[in-house]
């Protein structure tokens, strides 16, 4: 995205900082991401501020501009990786100065299946919103899903697929939880590449998410209705 | 890849693997049978060869790219616009694609258009047998990748390059570490093929298994298919 050479971070100022990081998680550049979160450390910023403003705000650039088919698979995952960089130093950090929680999410990808940079990236871009996220992995039965929600009492549960034959397992678990008088307690997201929203509806989830951010919004949203239902 | 361009119809004319990937197979100008295949450009020679063994030379074959797995969503709509195209001309047209990550939704276009296609998810399902696949899925066999002749051939095309991996090595385990094995199901017996294979597997970081599959459920459907259209007289 920037052709600029020899851009030394540290003169710059905070917008300018912030839009270069934006180039450089763009670019997928991990070390520049590291620096850039330690210059504004050292400025003074609250970690809330640098993940949300300078890191989340770059990779919502990068989800729009993978859906809109500018950004594929290759460059997503760098942009992630130098993103985990940035946030493997703000995440003690956050811990220990607070920061708001939007939320609490279980998720996983189902039984049968391996893949899981979508849900890497969901986890990250939920963690970026400020959810506390508990990633199962991959490839979880029915049992997984069903422990970690019993432990976590997330309000989310998310399950993810990128098999045509591995899809309808999200149905299994959702089927589970209804038998066990568990559904209406979570608010449940699917996501992967051949889903769609049909499908969401037909197997009885609460949303379908297309993209990362697309989850975000949708979890913000299902968990702040769920929070206006409990208080009114 | 948000926009749906019109359909193209396919260019190529050479069963050459980096132009079935990029151009397809375009259709005969003059048909020479009744039927026609609309197939997957990685299917190309394996069609003709399982054609050319039984006979079906009232068979004819047009291939859209093979380039077009990368991006599944896109599928869909090449298929309707190319049975659009070839639908007064032929009496009878079959689709040689599995459901191939469209989640369903090849399978409710041809429903919608009254043409058959293949039975199976993927191509890796149909060729070891549809039956056998699954039976190996749920015996636990989902950390293998596999690769079939056309794909050890396309290698570089169809795996390495799109995952950005010629520029960015790095991302291997990123993309592959869920991976234990690569098993290469072979089609023809071609020991310069499997070498190629392993070769994949070396690069990919992943145990290396060959698994000799000849042409599986493909060669049942489309002998069916034929047999079938034969019978009925009206293709």
């Amino acid at each position: 995205m920037s052709d600029e050479e020899d851009i030394i971070l540290s003169e710059l100022d905070d917008e300018e900082l912030v839009q270069q990081m934006f180039d450089d998680l763009y670019d997928g550049l991990k070390e520049e991401i590291e620096e850039g979160v330690n210059i504004l450390l050292e400025r003074g910023w609250a970690p809330y501020d640098i993940l949300t403003k300078a890191l989340v705000g770059g990779m919502t650039i990068v989800g729009a501009d993978f859906r809109d088919g500018i950004l594929f698979v290759p460059e997503v995952l760098l942009a992630a990786n130098a993103m985990k960089g940035g946030m493997s130093i703000l995440k003690p950090l956050l811990a220990e100065t607070g920061a708001p929680r939007m939320g609490s999410m279980v998720i996983g990808t189902v039984k049968g299946d391996i893949h899981d940079i979508g849900k890497n990236l969901v986890s990250m871009m939920m963690e970026g919103a400020g959810f506390e996220v508990y990633d199962i992995g991959i490839n979880n039965p029915v049992e997984n899903y069903l422990e970690a929600m019993a432990e976590h009492k997330p309000d989310i549960l998310g399950m993810s697929a990128l098999l045509t034959t591995t899809m309808p397992y999200m149905k299994v678990v959702i089927d589970t939880m209804i038998e066990q008088g568990l559904r209406d307690d979570y608010i449940v997201l699917v996501g992967g590449a051949p889903l769609n929203e049909e499908f969401g509806k037909a197997i009885g989830a609460d949303g379908y998410c297309r993209d990362a951010a697309v989850a975000v919004e949708m979890a913000k949203d299902f968990v702040a209705r769920k929070h206006n239902a409990m208080s009114a | 890849m948000t926009e749906r361009a019109a359909f193209r119809p396919p260019t190529g004319r050479t069963l050459e693997e980096s132009s079935l990937t990029e151009q397809g197979l375009a259709a005969p100008e003059k048909k020479t049978g009744r039927i026609l295949l609309i197939a997957c450009g990685a299917l190309a020679r394996e069609i003709i060869d399982i054609n050319e063994k039984n006979g079906l030379d009232h068979i004819d074959l047009t291939c859209l790219p093979a380039k077009l797995h990368l991006y599944p969503e896109q599928i869909v709509d090449a298929i309707d616009g190319a049975v659009a195209k070839h639908s007064a001309v032929y009496d009878k047209i079959f689709v040689v694609y599995a459901d191939c990550g469209t989640g369903g939704a090849l399978e409710r276009k041809c429903a919608e258009l009254g043409v058959e296609m293949v039975a199976g998810p993927h191509c890796y399902s149909f060729f070891e047998g549809n039956e056998t696949f699954a039976r190996h899925s749920e015996e636990g066999e989902i950390t293998a990748f596999y690769l079939t002749d056309f794909l050890v051939k396309q290698f570089d095309a169809f795996v390495w390059r799109p995952m950005g991996l010629d520029k960015n090595p790095e991302l291997r385990d990123m993309v592959f570490g869920n991976y234990t094995k690569l098993i290469y199901q072979s089609q023809t017996s071609d020991p310069k093929l499997v070498e190629k294979a392993r070769a994949c597997a070396d690069r990919m970081g992943l145990e290396f298994e060959h698994r000799h599959t000849g042409y599986g459920d493909l060669e049942t459907s489309l002998t069916a298919w034929a047999k079938g259209s034969s019978s009925s007289g009206s293709g």
